[in-house]
């Protein structure tokens, strides 16, 4: 084998492997959703965990980065002396990217990292293969409860940072840009309004639900795919659970900006 | 003539990269026998219970389990052939998050339909058989590998298999509790006519539960054959792997 072919083929190889088996993951996963009743126990814990772990950090972050926008955005303005109109850009903003991606990135990080790490340690420690020798439905016992709580709480928490960012750009706004709160925040408001074109609902709002349910799910999937396939111990283990960070953020980002095509198109 | 086999390997072949470790391995286990293999650590006796369980497959050769086909059962068909077996692993592989309890109710509150109480009763039931009652409320990273090892064969046993695979029962079990698990594992075959494969390396274990003994090496069977036999063979490998349990 010639030298190129064989570097194509051992670095392609498990690239394409694993891509193919998180596809069919994901697939499996949605194809028994309707299992999530009988898990009903398992899901709340993930749920409360994915909650207990992430709360206070996308609570912070979200307030920073709301305060970030209104700051960059509103010295721009008011070199135009727009700065009235800060608050009709601050939600919009958060509602539709900065809150599904930073809660995204942040999630990724905890709760997708964590559940690569769990069933990757089952996983080599032959835990996976004993349940599938007692005939359980791994996909269904496992990963069913951990993709459903983070795709269930990913559009939750991305609500809550959006409504932490206007505040925290609220503050900016009265503290930098010599605004009033309340003209802020009826601002706010009325900019969320704006309804969507084919469904009459708060476009913004719905957008940023749609972007961030979506990265809910590819991340779990991600998670849960890395896990099953670890292999060689310990290290492998750690190998999986970086890549899983890795490929998730860089997989949202990505879908982040192709919906944010279609969706403004 | 005998019935069909329970299980039968015909001319089983299965490499890693290079290294073959299955070379040509036949052999057949009928209803209600018991057969022992041995044989030198890393030689291949835990990928020959996989491959009857069907977690790892021929490169050739056939593997037949109550006369199906494993390494062409379709997702389905093995889960429920799966059903009737029981698989004791060599390092336990129970679920670590889950209590002592939880880890050997499982296969039954994931397989079957029967109530809490149902479950209750038979779950306490087998951990008093292999003398864990006590520890139930347990995380495996609680108690000892001997304990994991026994809690194991409860969640091995307590779906009542018809067939067996045990990995190393006896292993990191003092003598005292090896025999007794022995004596489980013999009534267990005279109560239920149960089928099983074990892979041991103690002597006083195979020869207690074994209606036949195999020498596993190279990729197959040096010999198969009642213990007694065994012990007298001529075959000179057969005879200096022996020797040193005697
Ligand atoms: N999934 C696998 N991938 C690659 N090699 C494997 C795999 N499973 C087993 N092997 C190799 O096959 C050989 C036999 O392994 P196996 O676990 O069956 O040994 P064993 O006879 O059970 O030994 P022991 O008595 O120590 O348990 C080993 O050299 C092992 O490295
Ligand atoms: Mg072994």
């Amino acid at each position: 084998m010639n030298p190129i072919t064989r570097i194509g083929r051992v670095t392609l190889r498990p690239v394409v492997e694993r891509a193919g088996f998180t596809v069919a993951l994901g697939l499996q996963a949605l194809m028994l959703f309707h299992h999530a009743g009988k898990r009903r126990r398992s899901l709340l814990q993930e749920m409360y965990t994915v909650g207990v772990k992430t709360l206070h950090v996308v609570v912070f972050v979200g307030f920073f980065i709301g305060m970030i926008v209104a700051l960059q955005v509103g010295l721009q303005l008011a070199t135009f002396s727009q700065q009235e109109s800060i608050g009709l850009l601050v939600a919009p903003m958060m509602a539709v990217e900065m809150s599904p991606l930073i809660t995204a990135i942040l999630l990724a990080a905890s709760v997708g990292s964590a559940m690569a790490a769990e069933l990757g340690t089952m996983k080599v420690q032959e835990e996976l293969t004993a349940l599938e020798v007692l005939s359980v439905n791994t996909v269904s016992y496992l990963v069913v409860p951990r993709v459903l709580a983070l795709t269930i709480m990913s559009p939750i928490l991305a609500v809550l940072a959006t409504w932490v960012g206007t505040l925290g750009g609220g503050v900016i706004a009265v503290t930098q840009l010599g605004l009033s709160f309340e003209g802020y925040i009826h601002n706010s408001i009325e900019s969320m309004r704006v309804l969507g074109e084919t469904v009459p609902l708060p476009k913004y709002l719905y957008d940023g639900l749609l972007k961030s349910t979506l990265f809910g799910f590819v991340i779990a999937v991600i998670g849960c795919a890395s896990g099953m396939t670890a292999s060689n111990g310990a290290s492998g283990v750690g190998r999986t659970t970086r890549t899983a960070v890795r490929d998730s953020i860089i997989l949202v980002i990505v879908l982040d900006f192709y919906l944010g095509k279609v969706l403004l198109g | 003539m005998s019935p069909d086999p329970i299980i039968r390997l015909t001319d089983v072949h299965r490499s890693f990269g290079t290294q073959e470790v299955l070379r040509g391995l036949s052999f057949d286990v009928h209803e209600g026998e018991s057969l022992v293999i041995m044989g030198p650590s890393g030689a291949g006796k835990s990928v020959i219970l996989k491959h009857v369980i069907g977690l790892l497959r021929p490169d050739r050769g056939e593997v037949l389990v109550e006369g199906k086909p494993v390494p062409r059962l379709k997702v389905r068909e093995l889960r429920e052939l799966r059903r009737d077996m029981g698989y004791l692993f060599q390092h336990a592989a129970l679920v670590n998050w889950l209590s002592v309890y939880d880890n050997v109710a499982l296969p039954l509150r994931e397989t079957t339909r029967r109530s809490e109480a149902e479950i209750r009763k038979k779950v306490e039931h087998t951990l008093e058989l292999v003398r864990m009652g006590e520890a139930r409320e347990k995380f495996p990273s609680e108690i000892s590998g001997g304990m994991q090892k026994r809690v194991g064969l409860a969640r091995a046993l307590v779906t009542d298999p018809r067939i067996i695979l045990y990995d190393e029962p006896e292993a990191g079990l003092d003598p005292e509790m090896s025999n007794s698990v022995s004596r489980m594992m013999l009534r267990l075959r005279h109560e239920l006519n149960t089928t099983s494969l074990t892979v041991t390396h103690s002597w006083p274990c195979a020869s207690m539960v074994g209606d036949r003994i195999a020498l596993f090496e190279q990729g197959r069977f040096l010999i198969d054959a009642p213990p007694a036999e065994v012990l007298a063979s001529d075959i000179p490998r057969v005879r200096s792997f022996f020797d040193v349990q005697k």
